[in-house]
C-alpha cells in the first residue's frame, strides 16, 4: 500500500465493519478443524489419528461452506467485492503473510521432507499419510503415500472453495458452469480416475494433463513404462497424450481460446479459480510485470522442448552422446520448474502474489496455448462501443495481470496470449462493456468505431 | 503549438492524447489542482467500498505521461489573461499558451439549504470529496442522501457497503424521474429494497440541523419531518466550474459559451466537457452535457480543431449506462421519461424484476426505432446505434434482436419471450425472431 501516497491519492485507511458472531463462530470451527489435522499428524495412536483426521476434515469442510453462505449467500446476488483491498487477508496484510508461510511450508515438507524411507516412513507428514491408508486401500488398493495425501487435500480445496465460488458468483451462469467444470475435472479425472486405474493394476494416468505441462507423458521413460505396463490401455494413454498435445489443443484453442483448458479443465487452473479466487486481484498489472512474464514463460517453453528433444535423442542413441547432459537438464527442470516454481512459488505465494503466478510466468502449457490463442484462434474479449468509464474493475480482477482497461477504454478487443478466459472482467464490469466471444477471425482485431483518441504507446 | 489545458479529467486528457497523436511536436501542459495524475471520477465509489485502491483508478500508469511528453502541473489556475495569452497559477508560476483549452469540469450544485456548511455535509464529485467522506463517515450509524439521480444511488451504495443505514430523499414520485419511465424506476426501487435502503419519494430537503459542535445531527424535510443522521450527502447535480473565467472576457451563461467548434468568445480559448455550454445544441440535445462519455467525445473533437482541422461537435446517437446496486442499465437513443405523442413504446419485463427492455419507435410511417432502455440486459452498442441511425423499422429490429445481445455466454436468452410479448402488444407489427445471439451474422 506504500505506493498509494506516491500516487498522490492517499486516503486514510478506513475501519472494517465488524465481523458477525456467526462468521466468527464458523472461522473458529475452521481453525479447530485445522488443529484436529495437526493432532492427526502427530498422534502415535493410528485409530485416534484417523478419527482426528476425519473430524478435522468434517469440521473445516462444513465450516468453510457455512462461512461461504454467511458471507455471500445472504446478500443479493451480484459482484461482492466490498472491503477486498481493506481486509488483511486479501490485501497482503499479516493474515496473508501467515497463510503464505503455512502454505509454502507445506509444499517444502511435501517436496523435500516426506519421501518414504526404507521403513515406509513419510517424514513429518508420516502421521497424516497413514491416516489415509484405509481410504487409499478402498480407492486404489494400495496404502497411501505423500502424493495421495496431497491429491486428497488438493481436491478437497477445489471442491470446498468451489462451493464458495458458486455462492459468490451465482449471478453469472458463465462463472457457475465454469466452476462446476473445474470441480468435475479435478474430482473425476485428476483424483478418482487415476485411483481407479491403480485399483485395477493399471498405470496411474491423468487424462487432463498433457505435455508440455506434464512433460513426462511424452518423454521416452514414461512412454516405455506405459506401453509395457499398461498394454493396450497404456498404448491408448500414450496416444491420448500425443493427440491432446498436438491435435486437440490447437483445434480446441482455435475455436474457444486457451480457456477451454486453463480455466475449465486444468487442475492448476482449477485450484487458482477456487482456492485462489480470494487473491486474484493481487496480480501485478504493471507493464514491467508483463515484460518479466514474456522473458520468463517463453524460455521455459523452449527449455522443456529442448529437454524433450534431448531425451529422445538420448533414447535413440542409447545415451551414447548426450547421456549425462540430457539427464542433468531433465532433473534441473524437474526441480526448478516442476517443484519450486509450480508448487512452492505457484501456490505457496497465492496470498501475496495472486493465484496465477505459475500460470502466468511459468507454465509451458500456458505459453503454448497462449501462442495459439494469440495467433490462431477465434477467441477475443469484445469491448462494447464507447461504454467504458475507465473504472479499472476489470484490470483489478484479472488474475493474469492484464491491464484490461487499457484495451476497453480505447475500444479495442482484448487479444492477449496470457488471457485464460475466466470471464471475471466481464462479470465485474459495471457497465456491461466486456464480453468473451468466439467469432469469425476476420475483423477479430476490429476496434470500436466510438473511440478514436489514443493510439499512443500504452501497450508497447 | 503550446497547448495549455486546464483540468486533467477525461475531457482534458482525451484532448491531450488526441493532440499528441495528430501533432507529435505540440507542447502539451495539463494543469490540475485535484490530483497529480488523471484518475477516473466514475470509480471513486469503488475505492470507498474497498473494491479498488486509490492507485487502481488511474487509467494510465505514471510513466505514460513522461513517455508521451505530457507535462503535468499540480496547481490551481488562478488567473487568465487573454490579451497576454497566459494563465497564472497558485504556485506563482505563469504559463503562456498559443491555445488554451478550458476543461474545468463541474462543481456540486446546492440549493442554499440552511445548514449545508455543517460538518458531515458534502457532495461527491472529486477526490477531495472522497477523502472527506472517508473521514466524516467513520464510525457513524446513519446517513441521509439527498437526490434521486446517479450520484444519489452511488452514495447510498457506498454507505451500505460500510453497514451505515442510508435514507434517500427523492423529489420525484419515482427514482430518476427526469430520465427514467416509471416502469424502469420500479425495478431500481426493488434494488433499494433488496439492500434495505430506505427511499422517500416526493420528499425534499428543507433544512440541515447541527449540534453544538457544528456537526450535522438531523435533516428536516419539506413535510416537516425530522430525520436523525450523522452525515448528509447532497447529490442534487453539478454545475459548470466557472471560477477561472469569471471576470474575464470569456462569455458565460450557466457554463462557458461555445460554438459548435467548441470555441469560446475569445480567440485561441476553447472549452469542452462539463464546463462548456453549447450556444446551439442539436435537436433533442441539451446545451450542457455532464457525462463521462460526452466529456471524452468533446475532448476528442476539440483536439482536431486545436490542431488546425476545424471539426464541429456532433455527438451522435445518445448513449449512457449506470449500475444501480446489482442492476445494470444501458440506454441508447431517445427514451423520454414520459410518453410522447410521436412515439410508441414497447416494454418487456422479466417476472423476476431483474431484466427489462424498452424499445421506442415512431408511431407513423416507417415505424423507425428511436431508442432502447435495457436493465439487467447488456446490449451491443454498435448494433443499437446502427439501427437508430439507419431509422430501422421496429419489425426488423425485433426480428434481429439477438444481434444486439451482449450478455455473457450461457446467460438465458430472453429474445423469444420479448418478441412474443411484442407481437401481443403490437399485432400490426408482429414478426418472428430470426437472428439469435452471437457474432455470426
Amino acid at each position: 500500500m506504500s505506493s498509494s501516497s506516491a500516487a498522490g491519492l492517499a486516503l486514510a485507511q478506513p475501519p472494517l465493519p465488524d465481523v458477525s458472531a456467526a462468521e466468527k463462530t464458523t472461522l473458529t470451527v475452521i481453525g479447530l478443524g485445522f488443529l484436529a489435522l495437526l493432532v492427526a499428524a502427530f498422534d502415535a495412536d493410528a485409530d485416534r489419528a484417523r478419527l482426528s483426521l476425519y473430524a478435522g476434515l468434517a469440521l473445516s469442510s462444513g465450516a468453510v461452506l457455512v462461512w461461504s453462505w454467511l458471507t455471500f449467500g445472504r446478500k443479493p446476488a451480484g459482484v461482492q467485492h466490498n472491503n477486498l483491498w481493506l481486509r488483511s487477508s486479501t490485501s497482503r496484510g499479516a493474515v496473508a503473510w501467515v497463510a503464505a508461510v503455512v502454505l509454502t511450508g507445506f509444499y517444502v515438507l511435501l517436496y523435500w521432507y516426506s519421501s518414504p524411507d526404507d521403513q515406509g516412513n513419510f517424514g513429518l507428514l508420516n502421521g497424516l499419510v497413514h491416516t489415509l491408508d484405509p481410504f487409499s486401500q478402498a480407492l486404489r488398493q494400495r496404502p497411501a503415500d505423500q502424493w495421495f495425501l496431497y491429491g486428497t487435500f488438493y481436491t478437497l480445496a477445489i471442491l470446498l472453495m468451489g462451493g464458495r465460488a458458486l455462492w459468490k458468483y451465482r449471478h453469472s451462469r458463465y462463472q457457475v458452469i465454469r466452476t462446476c467444470s473445474v470441480m468435475f475435472f479435478q474430482l473425476g479425472f485428476a483424483f478418482l480416475l487415476p485411483g481407479i486405474l491403480q485399483f485395477f493394476q493399471q498405470p496411474e494416468f491423468y487424462f487432463t494433463y498433457f505435455w508440455p505441462l506434464k512433460y513426462d507423458y511424452l518423454l521416452p521413460g514414461t512412454v516405455d513404462y506405459l506401453v509395457q505396463n499398461g498394454q493396450a490401455l497404456g498404448v491408448f494413454m500414450v496416444f491420448w497424450g500425443a493427440v491432446m498435445s498436438f491435435l486437440a489443443t490447437p483445434v480446441l484453442t482455435y475455436f474457444y481460446g486457451k480457456r477451454w483448458y486453463c480455466s475449465w479443465v486444468c487442475g492448476c487452473g482449477g485450484l487458482a479459480e477456487t482456492a485462489g479466487d480470494p487473491y486474484r486481484h493481487l496480480s501485478d498489472k504493471s507493464r514491467q510485470a508483463w515484460r518479466w512474464e514474456v522473458r520468463i514463460i517463453y524460455p521455459i517453453l523452449g527449455l522443456i522442448i529442448l529437454v524433450t528433444v534431448l531425451m529422445w535423442l538420448n533414447h535413440v542413441w542409447q545415451g551414447a552422446i548426450l547421456g549425462p547432459a540430457a539427464d542433468g537438464l531433465y532433473r534441473f527442470y524437474g526441480f526448478v520448474i516442476g517443484a519450486v516454481f509450480s508448487g512452492v512459488v505457484g501456490v505457496g505465494f497465492y496470498p501475496l502474489l495472486g493465484n496465477r503466478v505459475w500460470c502466468r510466468f511459468g507454465c509451458p502449457m500456458a505459453a503454448y496455448l497462449g501462442l495459439l490463442q494469440k495467433h490462431f484462434s477465434r477467441f477475443r474479449i469484445t469491448t462494447n462501443g464507447g461504454q467504458c468509464i475507465s473504472c479499472g474493475n476489470c484490470s483489478n480482477v484479472c488474475e493474469m495481470g492484464i491491464d484490461v482497461k487499457q484495451y476497453a477504454q480505447r475500444g479495442e478487443p482484448i487479444i492477449r496470449a496470457s488471457c485464460v478466459g475466466c470471464g471475471m472482467c466481464s462479470t465485474a464490469c459495471p457497465r456491461g462493456v466486456l464480453n468473451l466471444e468466439n467469432g469469425p477471425r476476420e475483423g477479430r482485431y476490429q476496434g470500436s468505431p466510438f473511440i478514436h483518441a489514443d493510439s499512443l504507446r500504452i501497450l508497447s | 503549438m503550446r497547448l495549455l489545458i486546464i483540468g486533467n479529467g477525461i475531457t482534458g486528457v482525451t484532448a491531450a492524447l488526441t493532440v499528441r497523436r495528430l501533432q507529435p511536436e505540440a507542447q502539451i501542459t495539463l494543469v490540475s489542482d485535484e490530483s497529480a495524475h488523471h484518475y477516473s471520477r466514475t470509480a471513486l465509489m469503488y475505492v470507498y467500498m474497498g473494491h479498488l485502491r486509490p492507485q487502481d483508478i488511474k487509467p494510465y500508469e505514471d510513466w505514460f505521461w513522461t513517455e508521451n511528453r505530457l507535462t503535468l502541473v499540480e496547481a490551481t489556475a488562478t488567473g487568465l489573461d487573454v490579451e497576454q495569452r497566459q494563465v497564472s497559477l497558485s504556485s506563482g508560476q505563469t504559463l503562456a499558451y498559443d491555445k488554451l483549452l478550458l476543461a474545468t469540469g463541474s462543481v456540486s450544485r446546492w440549493a442554499d439549504w440552511p445548514g449545508q456548511h455543517l460538518r458531515g455535509v458534502q457532495g461527491l464529485y472529486g477526490l477531495p470529496d472522497l477523502a472527506r467522506m472517508e473521514e466524516t463517515t467513520r464510525g457513524i450509524r446513519r446517513g441521509v442522501v439527498v437526490g434521486g439521480g446517479l450520484i444519489g444511488v452511488e452514495l447510498a451504495e457506498m454507505l451500505h457497503s460500510r453497514g451505515i443505514a442510508a435514507t434517500v430523499l427523492v423529489r420525484d414520485a419515482h427514482y430518476w424521474g427526469s430520465v427514467l419511465p416509471a416502469a424502469e424506476a420500479r425495478l431500481i426501487d426493488q434494488q433499494f429494497e433488496e439492500s434495505r435502503v430506505e427511499v422517500r419519494y416526493q420528499t425534499e430537503l428543507a433544512e440541515i440541523l447541527g449540534d453544538a459542535d457544528g456537526r450535522v445531527r438531523a435533516v428536516r424535510t419539506t413535510a416537516g419531518e425530522e430525520l436523525a443522521c450523522d452525515w448528509v450527502g447532497l447529490a442534487t447535480g453539478v454545475t459548470p466550474n466557472l471560477a477561472l473565467v469569471q471576470g474575464t472576457a470569456v462569455e458565460t451563461d450557466r457554463g462557458i459559451l461555445v460554438d459548435e467548434l467548441l470555441q469560446t468568445s475569445v480567440p485561441h480559448v476553447y472549452a469542452a466537457g462539463d464546463c462548456a455550454q453549447h450556444r446551439q445544441p442539436g435537436q433533442h440535445e441539451v446545451p450542457i452535457e455532464q457525462l463521462w462519455y460526452t466529456g471524452r467525445m468533446q475532448g476528442e473533437t476539440v483536439a482536431h480543431t486545436l490542431c488546425g482541422r476545424p471539426t464541429p461537435y456532433r455527438r451522435g446517437v445518445w448513449f449512457n449506462s449506470a449500475k444501480f446496486f446489482n442492476l445494470e442499465y444501458q440506454t441508447y437513443g431517445r427514451v423520454p421519461a414520459s410518453p410522447q405523442t410521436d412515439l410508441a413504446t414497447f416494454y418487456w419485463e422479466h417476472p423476476s424484476g431483474y431484466h427489462a427492455l424498452r424499445i421506442n419507435f415512431e408511431n407513423s410511417a416507417g415505424f423507425a426505432v428511436t431508442g432502447f432502455n435495457a436493465l439487467g440486459l447488456r446490449l451491443r452498442q454498435a448494433v443499437c446505434e446502427q439501427w437508430i441511425a439507419a431509422r430501422t423499422p421496429v419489425r426488423e429490429v425485433m426480428a434481429a434482436l439477438g444481434a444486439a445481445n451482449f450478455d455473457p455466454e450461457f446467460y438465458r436468452q430472453h429474445e423469444s419471450a420479448i418478441v412474443q410479448h411484442f407481437n401481443q402488444q403490437f399485432p400490426e407489427h408482429a414478426t418472428g425472431l430470426r437472428r439469435r445471439k452471437g457474432l455470426w451474422g
